[in-house]
Formats: C-alpha cells, structure tokens, sequence
C-alpha cells in the first residue's frame, strides 16, 4: 500500500564551505503529507531547493519515482523530466506579475502539453475553480490579495496534474482562517488528485492537522533529529528540543 | 482504448446520453462536436454516463467542467452515472465557491481614440507629478545645505565612487574610440588640401566643446541613470520606500538627492576626463596613421584649446549630470509596484535622460550662442 516515492539518503549540503546539514535520509511515501519542521535558518528552504532539483547537493542521493534524482548518474535533463511530474508553491506564490492568473496557470500546459487552446482554457477555468478562484481569470497578480496569490500559485503548481507538490510555509502570512482553508485544500487536492505532499511548514495547527508523517531539522546539530507522525511525536517526544519546537515551549 | 464521447439525443422524450469510456489521458475526438451540441441543446436532460473510462485525469474533470457549466447556464437538467472514484468529489470541489461576480473580460488592444485620450490625460499626470518631483528635490537640496537632510554620509560617498571612478574604463574606452573617429574621418577631407595637421584642431574643437559632455552623458544615463531607476524601483517594490517615509525620512532627502549630487559632482570630472581621452584618440591616428609628430600634434592641439570651449562643455556636462540622476531618480520613485514595472522604469529613464539632453543641448547652444560664446 505504502509506496515511497522520494527516497532521500545520506544528504549534505552545503553554501561554500558552509555545511548546511549533513547525512538526512527520510522517504516520503505515496499520498503521503510530509511535514519538514525546524526552526528559522535551520536550512528548510534549502533543503526543498535540492529535492527540486535547482541546488546539488555536496553528497547524497535522491530517488524521484523510483528513478534517480540527484546521484547514481542522473542528469539535469532526467531532473528536467521529473519535474513535470512536481509542482512548487512558493513562499509568495512568486506568480509572474506581467501576466493574468488565466496566462500564469496556462504557461506550464502552453509549455508542455499540446493540448488545443480552447481545452487549456477549460483546463485553467477547473484549476482556478478547484482552489476557489473561478472568475479571476483575467486579473493581475498585484490585484488580488496574498492569500489568493498564494492559491492562484497553486493553481498554477496544479497545471500539469503533478504526482508530487512541494509547498514552502504556504501559511506564512496568512490568518488564521485562510490558513486552514488552504490546510483543507490541500487536503482535498491529495485526497482527489491523489498527489503526495511534501510541506515545509512550522506552523504548529497545519502540522497537527494535516501532516501523516515528518521529520524535524536541528540548526545546531545540522541534522535530522525526529521524524515521524506530528501527533505521535507530540505525545512521545523523543528530545527536549523537538518537544519545546511542538509545543511552544509551554513544558 | 482512447478517449470517446458519444452523445445520443434519438430519445424522443427529450433527454440525451452521453457515454464516455476509454483513457481519458489522452485526446478525445469528438470533444468539440459534443461541447457544441451542450452549447445549443436540442435536449431538455442529460445523463453522462462514465462506466467505460479506464483512466483519467484533470482533462476529464476540464471537459465536465464545462459540460455541466453549459447545462447550468441553458437550464439543462444532468445526471452523473456510474463516474470513476475521486470524478465526483473533484467536481463538487471546482462548484463549491462560485464564480467571482466581477469576472473581467479579457483585455483587448484599445481603439486609437481611447489610446489618444489616455495618453492625453496620462501626459497631463505626468507633468504634475514631474512638477512635484523636482520640487520636493529642491527642497531637500535646501535641507541639506541647511544641514537638515537626514542623509548618511558614506552613502553619498558610495554614489560618487560609483558614478565617478566607477565610469573610467567604459568612459575611457568610448572616448578615446570618438576621438579616433573624428580624427580618422576628418583627415580623409583634410589630406585633400594637405592639411593633415589641422585635425588635432578638429579633433580638439569638437571633443571639447560638446561631444565629450554628449558621449559621457549616454554613457551615463546607460549606466548610471539606469541603475538608479533599477534600484529605487526594487526599492518600491519591496517597500523600502515606504518603511523610509513611514520612518519620516523623506526619501527625497536618503536617496534622490544623494544622487543627483553625486551625479551633477561627477559629471563635469568625468567630461574633462573625456576630452582628455579624445584627444588621445585623436593622437593616436595623427601619429601612427597620418605620421604627424607627436610633438605638432600637440603643440596644433594646445593652439585650438580655449578655455571658453572647456567651460562650455563642462557646463553641459553639469546640466546632462543633474538631467540624468533626476529621470533615473523619478522614473525609480514613481515605479510601480511589480517586477515588469520596473523594467518599464529602466527603459523610461534612459530615453527620457536622453530626450532631455537633446532639449538641454539646444537652449544651452542658444544661450551660448546669444552670449557670442
Ligand atoms: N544563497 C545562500 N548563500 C549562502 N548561504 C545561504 C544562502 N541561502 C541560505 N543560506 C544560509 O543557509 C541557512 C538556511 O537557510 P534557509 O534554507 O533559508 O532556512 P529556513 O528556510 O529553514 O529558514 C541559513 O543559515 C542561511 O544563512
Ligand atoms: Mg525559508
């Protein structure tokens, strides 16, 4: 039942000389929900920038669908292709800001896919109504608010009917309210695109509510810690420092 | 098997069948016949039936999408049959908020008559907020002098390192290219009448009267007035800008007018360096092309220099400095907000610093000229 879909061993990476982290393994399995926790500059970005394929790690291996990533000879062209099968949320929704919502989630199916133009239109209206934006189409970036950019940036990491989505703190910014809205959207495009979900989040009520499993990042030892189910690990904390990051420190 | 929809409208009671069947990944044939068909119904009810899809994806979703869309809007009455797991829950997923009301048209090209009066109107602005740019830089060069200005002094001092020694090598290399270029011209005509020598005076004449300040000055607003615009724009963009002024620092005071002194300082500098460097050019063709002396070349180039000539032309280079920092300087506050904008902002401030250069040129020639300079 449980497949992996990203298999990550023996990762270290690095700036320069600065070593970010070192020897993190974890697999994130099929329809899974993978939260990657750790405290701010503890390297989360960095790490969802390597399993994108847009930094190399200094060691390690990464399998993307069974087939190599990063390591055992794999190339930018098979990072290129595996990616097709990925969408990205960024922090901001970073939608480009010369074009419409409509010409933002039609790029990647203008791009990759030869459907005919009237279809990607049927396409971009069914993205933009999944996340609740039918009838933005032809809006701008700078005219909508930050947490429908950050759901018309989904839209768009939905183009292409990804296996696989990565979010960076797609809460960040947002209220209460809209935060869990886009916690149960999220949910609901698992459960009926029957995606996987890997999240960088430290937003406690996301990770309780959502996450299936995860692992948490140490800034000071540069390594993984924890991992794990988010409500296991909160009623067994297997260290102070995991159990103050989940609880607030409130023990 | 690929993807196929077959609709059946024979029922006489009014209600049409629609079964679709096969891998929905892939092209459906028939699609088009079959949205036309929903577009005008001849049918008062329509069951969809899925029971043959083998797999699927968001095209599938897509195409009902806009099925039961075209169904709702013609009063279509629908039922789904016998769909894939997931089919249905996606579909009440994309109805679940519905339609934003103020749904925009998209954007057409505009008649030249709308593009007429909005350009008016934008000029109209346009002028004002010039207006109101130039004042409010007035103002904080007063403050500054008054000692006043909230300005960091290393910052002033990083702006004229940047315009100043910053635009030697590129200054360097433009100039000295001109002067051999005028020289190289002018003694084509000149060795007609044998009169090779007299190009060190032509070369002198027109480096230092004008071409000098007019090459420095699009150097600069390439290089200089550019980067202004880009950095002020990023600023807006990342509201920098307004963290400034809600601080109460106007940014008039922080960061126009650092500019625009570092500029105005640097250009005359950078015009005597010019002309120093055109005449080089001039040399170097008069010496190794035309054979002249080194030594009558530059006893010819001493002769045409007069220093009425040299002030001209560091004053139009003053006038170009100042002219260049305030179109990069305004096109960078009046940025709007977003990444393409401030391309916009770039391109704006080099045409317009050169627009009003040829402007600045014409009534500083005048004035000279009026002045029997
Ligand atoms: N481009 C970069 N060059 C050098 N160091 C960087 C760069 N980006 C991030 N870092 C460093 O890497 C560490 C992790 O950063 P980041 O991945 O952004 O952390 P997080 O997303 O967990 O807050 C930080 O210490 C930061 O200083
Ligand atoms: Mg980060």
């Amino acid at each position: 039942m449980t497949k992996p879909f990203l298999e990550i061993k023996g990762l270290t990476v690095a700036y320069g000389e600065n070593v970010i982290m070192h020897d993190v393994d974890f697999t994130v399995n099929e329809r899974d929900v993978f939260i990657i926790m750790g405290g701010s500059g503890c390297g989360k970005s960095t790490l969802l920038t390597v399993l994108t394929g847009l930094k190399a790690p200094e060691k390690g291996t990464e399998t993307f669908a069974g087939k190599p990533f990063w390591g055992n000879g794999a190339t930018k062209a098979d990072r290129d292709a595996l990616m097709r099968k990925a969408g990205i949320l960024y922090q901001s929704g970073a939608l480009w800001s010369s074009m419409t919502l409509a010409e933002n989630v039609a790029m990647p199916l203008e791009q990759y896919t030869d459907f005919t133009p009237a279809e990607i239109k049927d396409l971009v209206a069914l993205k933009l109504d999944l996340v609740g934006l039918g009838g933005f189409q032809n809006y701008y970036p700078a005219e909508i608010s930050g947490g429908m950019k950050k759901r018309a940036g989904l839209a768009r990491a939905l183009a292409l009917d990804p296996q696989i989505v990565f979010f960076d703190e797609p809460s960040a910014g947002l209220d209460p309210i809209s935060s869990k809205n886009l916690d149960d959207l999220i949910l609901q495009i698992r459960e009926n695109l029957r995606t996987t979900i890997v999240m960088v989040t430290h937003e406690l009520p996301s990770i309780f509510a959502i996450g299936t499993n995860s692992i948490y990042l140490d800034a000071r030892t540069k390594t993984v810690i924890a991992r794990g189910n988010p409500n296991e690990l909160l009623k067994n904390p297997p260290n102070e420092t995991l159990e103050h990051f989940l609880t607030r420190g409130k023990k | 098997m690929s993807a196929t929809a077959i609709l059946n409208t024979d029922g006489t009671d009014g209600s049409a069948q629609l079964r679709l069947s096969g891998d929905w990944r892939a092209d459906c044939a028939g699609r088009d016949a079959v949205v036309a068909a929903f577009e005008r119904p001849a049918f008062r009810h329509a069951v969809l039936n899925g029971a043959e899809i083998t797999d699927w994806d968001s095209r599938l979703i897509a195409f009902l999408v806009r099925l039961l869309s075209l169904c709702k809007k013609n009063n279509v009455e629908y039922t789904l049959a016998d769909f894939p797991d997931g089919v249905p829950s996606l579909l009440d997923l994309a109805f679940a908020v519905p339609e934003h009301a103020d749904a925009r048209p998209p954007r057409r090209p505009r008649d030249f008559l709308v593009w007429l009066g909005e350009t008016a109107l934008q000029c109209r602005s346009s002028v004002g907020k010039a207006w109101d740019f130039s004042r409010r830089t007035y103002a904080a060069a007063l403050r500054f002098a008054a000692h006043r200005a909230v300005v960091r002094k290393q910052d002033v001092l990083a702006e004229i390192q940047a315009a100043g020694a910053g635009a030697f090598p590129i200054v360097s290399l433009i100039c000295f290219l001109i002067g051999l270029i005028l020289a190289f011209v002018g003694s084509i005509q000149l060795k007609m009448f044998g009169a090779e020598i007299y190009v060190s005076s032509l070369v002198a004449i027109s480096v230092t009267r004008v071409m000098g300040a007019i090459m420095t000055g699009v150097i600069m607003a390439g290089r200089t007035g550019a980067s202004y615009a880009a950095t002020l724009g990023s600023m807006r963009v990342n509201e920098e800008v307004d963290a400034l002024e809600t601080m109460g620092v106007s940014p008039f005071d922080f960061l126009v007018f650092p500019r625009v002194l570092a500029l105005s300082l640097m250009m005359p500098l950078l015009t005597i360096y010019a002309d120093f460097m055109g005449i080089m050019g001039g040399g170097f063709v008069g010496v190794f092309m035309l054979g002249l002396s080194p030594d009558d070349y530059f006893r010819m180039t001493l002769s045409a220099l007069t220093m009425r000539n040299i002030v001209i032309g560091i004053v139009h280079g003053a006038v170009y400095g100042v002219i260049i920092a305030l179109c990069g300087c305004y096109q960078g506050i009046t940025c709007g907000r977003n990444a393409s904008a401030v391309g916009s902002a770039t391109t704006a401030a080099v045409v317009s610093s050169i627009v009003w250069m040829t402007v600045a040129t014409a009534v500083l020639t005048v004035i000279f000229s009026v002045c029997g300079a």
